[in-house]
């Protein structure tokens, strides 16, 4: 598939996707779905790839959906969203929640509705000084979708994941890093370097015990005690079997630096 | 040799089974439910075998029937189908049969997984009876083993929509007894098996066979089968030697006698 509304390549393990409407800060129609949608399956097939990072192009990061896409005329037939939501924007996210490998997000400017919950469903973001963050639901009537009614209590807590989604107050990269929304907020100029640097480095760590780990997290937000404890023991079965962690150890009694394959 | 089916040499006194026609995801044509029906009646018969575990691959354990092999048949066609014959034979099997399921296990699969007794599936794992979406019904006991596993609601939801449900659902609902991580699912159904294997086997067979009737007898006679059934085991070696390894706190030693 040749893409049109991103961008995607795969260098040094690292498959970067990047959304490319900056016209339209990024949003998403029905065509850049399903560009996401291959490329997110391309990554996940590719052996070659032990990262995934996201980022866009010009001034925005994602402006979430693009309106204009939608008819809300008066008088024209109410939209089902539920089903725009259930073929682009949820599979979307389940495959970055259950990406087998690290994704690193690259927030090089408004973040804004469900490209505010695309960042968010990321596992380490980074922002650039002047981007920011808008649940901006509300102000249309909706409430945040993507995810963000999930994942914001668990970032922010109830109290700010319900004033944000409620006022629909921009918040700076800054403030997101203060509040623990986001890993690191950097200067716009080093965003794209630090944010590579950080994936290529995650690129020659062992892959799947990463993965693991984010299955494990993943699960801890709905699981009991006990159950996580069970899943970590699980887990560690699968991981302790891995050549890496072979490699790991071995490395360490000797005083080396690991090489890690990635299983 | 089996063509569709791999079995592993026998280990511990568990047989393991895996469907394998990876390319149809495992659909079941006529042919592999014949190589199943005549495995379990061999299996039946050898006293080596203890518990079998049943699996597919890690995509699906099966997606269903073989649509095209079903498309060839008219109505003399269907009701000269050998098929249910081979059902049959599947669900007399008198061990215990315990299935892992990784991935779809939809129409036929899901039919044939609830032949099993025990069924361990993985977290990602889904369950279904798509067969409305074709115009037909589930052929298999997909009506009537479900309802029984899960009630009528949800059993007539999935029938009636052939919408599948996750593996979550399916545990809450009854319909398997444990989940795992998908890599796990089959080594966790072994582990079940090897410890089923361990005891003893003719107490093992009147277990299968009285908990089966209670899915299709009242319950006066269900408990009448099962007194028949444990008064029966009081003539077996294998009881005195169960009841007296324990007082003696060792381990018993089971002859299958």
């Amino acid at each position: 598939m040749s893409y049109q509304h991103i961008e995607y390549r795969v260098d040094q393990g690292v498959a970067i996707l990047t959304f490319n409407r900056p016209a339209s800060l990024n949003s998403f129609n029905a065509e850049m779905h399903a560009e996401v949608r291959d490329a997110l399956k391309s990554a996940r097939r590719d052996a070659a790839v032990r990262c995934l990072m996201i980022t866009g192009n010009g001034r925005g990061f994602c402006a979430g959906q693009d309106l204009s896409d939608r008819n809300v005329a008066p008088g024209a037939e109410r939209p089902d969203l539920g089903q725009s939501i259930e073929r682009n924007y949820n599979p979307m996210i389940r495959a970055l929640r259950d990406f087998p490998a690290p994704v690193v997000c690259a927030v090089n400017g408004v973040a804004a509705g469900a490209g505010a919950n695309i960042a968010l469903a990321c596992d380490i973001v980074f922002a650039a000084r002047s981007a920011s963050f808008i649940q901006a639901f509300c102000k249309i009537g909706l409430v945040p979708d993507s995810g963000g009614t999930w994942t914001l209590p668990r970032l922010v807590g109830h109290a700010r994941a319900t004033a944000l989604s409620m006022l629909g107050d921009k918040i700076g990269a800054e403030q997101a890093a203060q509040w623990g929304m986001i890993w690191s907020c950097v200067e716009d100029d080093a965003l794209y370097d630090s944010a590579l640097a950080c994936a290529r480095q995650l690129a020659t760590q062992p892959t799947r015990g990463l993965a693991l780990i984010k299955r494990a997290l993943n699960a801890s937000s709905t699981n009991s005690l006990d159950q996580q404890l069970d899943l970590e023991r699980d887990l560690q079965t699968l991981a302790g079997r891995t050549d890496d962690y072979r490699e790991g150890v071995a490395a360490f009694m000797e005083k080396r630096q690991p090489q890690f394959q990635g299983n | 040799m089996p063509t569709f089916l791999l079995t592993e040499p026998l280990h511990n006194g568990v047989l393991i089974l895996r469907l394998n026609r990876p390319d149809a995801l495992n659909a079941l044509n006529t042919a592999l439910l014949e190589e199943l029906a005549d495995l379990l009646d061999d299996a039946g018969l050898n006293d080596d075998v203890r518990s079998v575990v049943i699996t597919g691959n890690e995509r699906a354990f099966a997606a269903g029937a073989d649509v095209r092999e079903m498309a060839g048949l008219d109505a003399v066609g269907v009701m000269q189908d050998p098929r249910p014959r081979y059902w049959a034979r599947i669900a007399a099997f008198p061990k215990p049969l315990i299935a892992a399921v990784n991935g779809y296990c939809l129409g036929g699969g899901c039919e044939l997984m609830m032949h099993a007794d025990i069924v361990v599936a993985s977290s990602d794992a889904q369950f279904g009876q798509p067969e409305i979406n074709l115009g037909i019904i589930p052929g298999a006991g997909g009506t009537q083993r479900l309802i029984r596993a899960v009630g009528k609601a949800l059993a007539s939801q999935m029938v009636m929509t052939g919408q599948p449900i996750d593996a979550e659902r399916a545990l809450q609902a009854g319909l398997v007894s444990e989940l795992t991580e998908p890599e796990l699912c089959l080594e966790r159904a072994i582990d079940i098996a090897r410890r089923i294997a361990r005891q003893a086997p003719l107490a093992m067979q009147q277990a299968k066979d009285v908990l089966n009737r209670a899915q299709e007898s009242h319950l006066a006679a269900g408990l009448a089968y099962e007194r028949k059934a444990f008064t029966l085991l009081a003539a077996t070696e294998d009881r005195n030697e169960g009841i007296r390894a324990f007082i003696e706190k060792r381990r018993p030693d089971y002859r299958g006698r």
